[in-house]
């Protein structure tokens, strides 16, 4: 299976979310620079979080214009695993990938801490190596991680089994809607979210909760390319 | 517009009949030497501009060059002392730790946001700069009361500021210290530390070698903010300092990260001869230090440099310190490979200079020469001044004192919140948790324990950082002071598992002009040397951050000592918090009843008087050697430095840390609240599983460091008998409660 972790200007996790692929699961990545025209090679694409193009303006809404963009959104419309983490999840929104917006934390602080997550759809290549219901530990970093929506969309989220991560209990850090921490798109191939799941991928940094997402994502793809192979 | 502005410029002549120069700080005496340098012409407006920044005690240590010079500098490890951006230290396998502090305490007084974000910019060029890739950031900061409207307000933006600068560049914020005290109302200190790794065979320096070569600008354009940057930061801070904002500059992270990752690639690619960043005094510094480290000369063309605001005069973009900028210098053939990188990173490189043979640092600007200086003159002709130093006469009358006379504190429990409660010692999550300290997914230890630890990629090392100053020990007694500064800093750093390596030091103090000041200075620079010299830990670089003063006097004595250790194998890494039911509690070290300086002085009394714990470094050593042999052979569950509020204080945080209690008996000659609350110091409280801990006692028993089992780890309540008489007895939930919450309530 191979991996591009996307580089924009100002990306800042994308070394993490590099070593987290070699770490986790062994399997093949590469950078990929934002002016990229071309991203046929990957059956996984990472929209790593950062700080892209300053965030200025508004997060994410310079990086929806960056080239490589139009390629993303060709491997969503494949079927091509695609999963924003933080500043990714911004850019995704902005991009029209996933429905909401991010917004200012209700705190108005930057938050960095240790989080704890609710599984709340494990049916999904990103999350099928937890159990459903699981609470699992996941560090935030971010200042603009309030997940919004209108109501309206909030219900087909809720009704699709699209949300796939909440803040568990009262842990809300941002006041999301309906405590949502991570979503993904109607089909289930593009995942968003809030916390850092590339960094947690060893004890000794605080959790190792963040490796199963890798190893789910894996599993996944070898089940579907198994089956292409099969059928 | 144009000619109004230049016409605004006073003459050469103007200058010296009207003593103009005294505005930006030049003395009389100064500007003789300057127009004799110049073969006895009057320098016009660039170039007393150009000189008075370079001739600054920011730039030119002109007071405290004397003291500098009182610092071992070198050891076995010190691959580059003083001198460069920053200093660097051999760590094996061919690689390299490069670190430096330095303040940005004015700016942050009248602009707290840019002044300290801005302060974390130039700490990280520096390190970038020397090749080195920044791996963890560290602050020292210094506040008055936070019951001050006006003290929360410079706390809530300073810490603000760091997190924009440092969260978005993506270096992360792994520790630091925030301490509070009247003395620095209206004069905050905001020191920032970078530290970096590098391999040997890509350190560089700051040199403009090779006659002829192009002299390259990068970078975001040149505005007129932070204009005599430099000056300001060496005078005292006054009301007029408001207006002078504009000497504040504005950063951009967003640029410095592409100014970066483009530079780093550059350096790899072999092809630059020096590089420098523009930090205080700008173009003017960058240049005239690479000209100097050559013993070559340089030319610049000013119409080349990029303009953000239109008629910008030379006198402005000299002295401009607008942010996140560098100057480097390449072979002409190289030239192309060069602007390549920074194109492709979206960076202005521009060629704005040659290096030159004469030795000079001459100025161009539309078709014409501004400004012709020697080079030597500007960077190491300043006059060095010894100032007078004399004792202040409240050493004389604190010798007098004993700090430990105090009427005996019956109510141990309430007295034990009140210090946890003390901002100085209560827990710091408000400030870290705004901090991304855990980008690079490198930090193993967080903010919160002794030291912060960051893992070496790809290797079993990690690097284990602190930053500390005790200024109310330093102003009691500065040699002792400045001993224990550097003693905790190395406490801290073994007790996370490390190595002590060496220090950088930020040297904070009111004017060097008042002899009283100046002998604070002189005494605990006198101190850190002691101490540094028995520890092994050089000094490799620092900063001097002078004329910290306000209406009601110069700040306490600060000099902050920014300490880098190195864990040998990540298995030794430490923390202070209590592991399990049933370990054994041990104390190392003696209590005597120390209180001057302490922090319960501080909350009964107010202002420190007396002499602060003494220190005898031979003890220290022995302690902290023994600790950490006994941390690599695997015998210690946990080991924390005693400090601010002593024992009490310290076994509360391993409790709220490990989330479970200790019940502790200790039996002594001195009265509980003396025994409890005593800041005596080369102490450290451990614990150890009860297979390991006889071992453990044997081990120190040894080596001769004094080692009591005190109690045990277990239960949900901090409970500690002294002489067999309760004397504290507290749900650890409690404390924990009391210590998280006091800095939130305060800023509410």
């Amino acid at each position: 299976m191979k991996f591009a972790v996307l580089v924009f200007p100002g990306s800042n996790c994308d070394i993490d979310c590099y070593k987290a692929v070699e770490q986790t699961i062994g399997q093949e990545v590469d950078y990929v620079w934002h002016t990229a025209t071309d991203l046929s090679a990957y059956d996984c694409i990472l929209v790593p979080g950062g700080f892209s193009y300053g965030d200025y303006l508004r997060c994410g809404a310079i990086a929806r214009f960056a080239n490589v963009m139009n390629e993303v959104k060709k491997a969503a419309d494949a079927g091509k695993y695609i999963l924003g983490i933080c500043n990714g999840f911004q850019i995704l929104t902005e991009a029209n990938l996933l429905p909401g917006a991010l917004i200012r934390n209700n705190g108005l602080k930057f938050r960095c801490h240790q989080s704890p997550l609710e599984v709340v759809n494990n049916q999904n290549p990103f999350t099928r190596d937890y159990e459903q219901g699981e609470v699992i530990s996941i560090p935030i970093a971010h200042g603009e991680g309030n997940y919004f929506c209108d109501e309206a969309t909030l219900a087909e989220l809720q009704a699709n089994n699209q949300i796939i991560f909440r803040y568990a209990g009262d842990s809300n850090p941002n006041g999301s809607v309906d405590n949502i921490a991570g979503i993904s798109n109607k089909v289930g191939n593009v995942v968003g979210m809030m916390p850092h799941p590339e960094r947690a991928v060893s004890e000794i940094l605080g959790s190792a909760d963040g490796k199963r997402m890798f190893t789910s994502i894996l599993n996944a793809w070898r089940e579907q390319h198994g089956t292409a192979i099969n059928g | 517009m144009a000619q109004q502005l230049t016409a605004k410029e006073p003459t050469a002549e103007q200058i010296a009949e009207q003593k103009i120069y005294q505005q930006f700080g030049v003395s009389d005496y100064e500007y003789e030497l300057i127009c004799g340098f110049l073969g006895g012409r009057k320098p016009n407006y660039t170039e007393i501009g150009v000189f008075s920044v370079m001739w600054s005690e920011h730039c030119a240590y002109k007071n405290s060059k004397p003291i500098l010079k009182k610092f071992p500098t070198s050891g076995p490890k010190v691959l580059m002392g003083p001198g460069e951006g920053a200093g660097i230290v051999d760590i094996g396998d061919n690689q390299a730790v490069v670190f430096k502090i330095e303040s940005h305490n004015h700016p942050s007084a009248v602009e707290p946001y840019q002044g300290a974000a801005t302060g974390v910019g130039g700490i990280i060029r520096d390190i970038f700069s020397m090749g080195a890739r920044p791996v963890a950031l560290l602050n020292s900061l210094r506040f008055g009361r936070l019951e001050n409207e006006r003290v929360k307000y410079l706390f809530e933006n300073v810490v603000s500021g760091i997190a924009g600068y440092g969260n978005c560049i993506g270096i992360p914020t792994v520790a630091g210290e925030v301490n509070f005290d009247e003395s620095y109302e209206g004069n905050p200190l905001v020191n920032a530390m970078c530290v970096g790794l590098i391999d040997h065979d890509k350190i560089q320096r700051g040199v403009a070698k090779g006659v002829g070569n192009p002299v390259f600008y990068v970078g975001p354009a040149t505005g007129r903010d932070g204009i005599h940057g430099a000056t300001f930061a060496s005078v005292e801070l006054s009301e007029e300092s408001e207006e002078k904002k504009t000497a504040v500059q504005v950063g951009d992270p967003f640029m410095e990260k592409l100014v970066m990752e483009a530079t780093l690639e550059l350096i790899n690619s072999g092809i630059v001869l020096g590089i420098q960043d523009m930090g205080a005094a700008g173009l003017t510094c960058s240049s005239a230090e690479m000209a100097s480290k050559a013993g070559n000369g340089l030319e610049l063309y000013l119409d080349e440099v990029p303009q953000r605001e239109s008629d910008m005069t030379p006198y402005e973009m000299m002295l401009s310190e607008s942010q996140e900028r560098m100057l480097f210098v390449v072979e002409p053939q190289h030239e192309a490979q060069a602007k390549e990188i920074f194109d492709r990173w979206g960076v202005i490189c521009v060629k704005v200079g040659k290096v030159t043979d004469d030795g000079r640092l001459r100025l161009f600007h539309k078709g014409e020469q501004v400004a012709d200086m020697p080079v030597k003159a500007l960077v190491d002709e300043c006059p060095v001044y010894n100032q007078p130093s004399k004792e202040p006469a409240y050493y004389g009358e604190f010798a007098d004192v004993n700090a430990a006379d105090f009427a005996e504190i019956t109510d141990l429990n309430g007295t034990l919140a009140e210090i946890l409660a003390s901002p100085t010692v209560a827990s710091k999550e408000w400030v870290y948790n705004q901090y991304d300290y855990m980008v690079r997914t490198a930090t193993a230890v967080q903010p919160g324990s002794d030291a912060a630890v960051v893992l070496v990629d790809g290797t079993r090392k990690a690097l284990a950082m602190t930053t500390d100053c005790n200024s109310r020990y330093v102003y009691l007694d500065p040699v002792v002071g400045g001993r224990i500064a550097v003693a905790e800093a190395a406490r801290n750093i073994v007790c996370s598992g490390a190595e002590p390596l060496a220090i950088t030091d930020n040297l904070n103090f009111g004017s060097p002009e008042k002899p009283e000041v100046f002998w604070q200075i002189e005494k605990s620079a006198d101190g850190i040397s002691e101490a540094c010299v028995a520890l092994g830990t050089p000094v490799i670089g620092g900063n001097v951050s002078l004329y910290n003063e306000n209406a009601k006097g110069a700040i306490y004595p600060t000099p902050v000592i920014g300490m880098v250790g190195l864990v040998h194998d990540v298995d030794h890494i430490t923390t202070q918090s209590f592991k399990q039911e049933g370990d054994v509690i041990i104390l190392l070290g003696e209590t005597k009843a120390e209180f001057g300086g302490s922090e319960l002085q501080y909350i009964k009394q107010g202002a420190p008087v007396g002499r602060p714990p003494m220190l005898d470094l031979e003890v220290e050593k022995n302690v902290q050697q023994s600790l950490l042999s006994a941390i690599q052979s695997g015998l210690v569950a946990s080991a924390h430095d005693l400090s601010e509020g002593g024992i009490a204080a310290a076994l509360a945080e391993s409790c709220i840390s490990g989330g479970i209690g200790a019940k502790v008996s200790a039996a002594t000659e001195l009265r509980a609240d003396h025994y409890l609350f005593s800041e005596s110091q080369s102490r450290i409280l451990l614990s150890a599983t009860p297979e390991k801990a006889e071992e453990l006692l044997a081990h120190f028993a040894n080596r001769g460091v004094k080692a009591t089992v005190i109690g045990t780890v277990g239960g949900e309540d901090l409970e500690i008998n002294i002489n067999q008489k309760a004397a504290i007895n507290t749900p650890v939930a409690k404390l924990e409660r009391v210590w998280k919450d006091a800095i939130p309530c305060l800023m509410k």
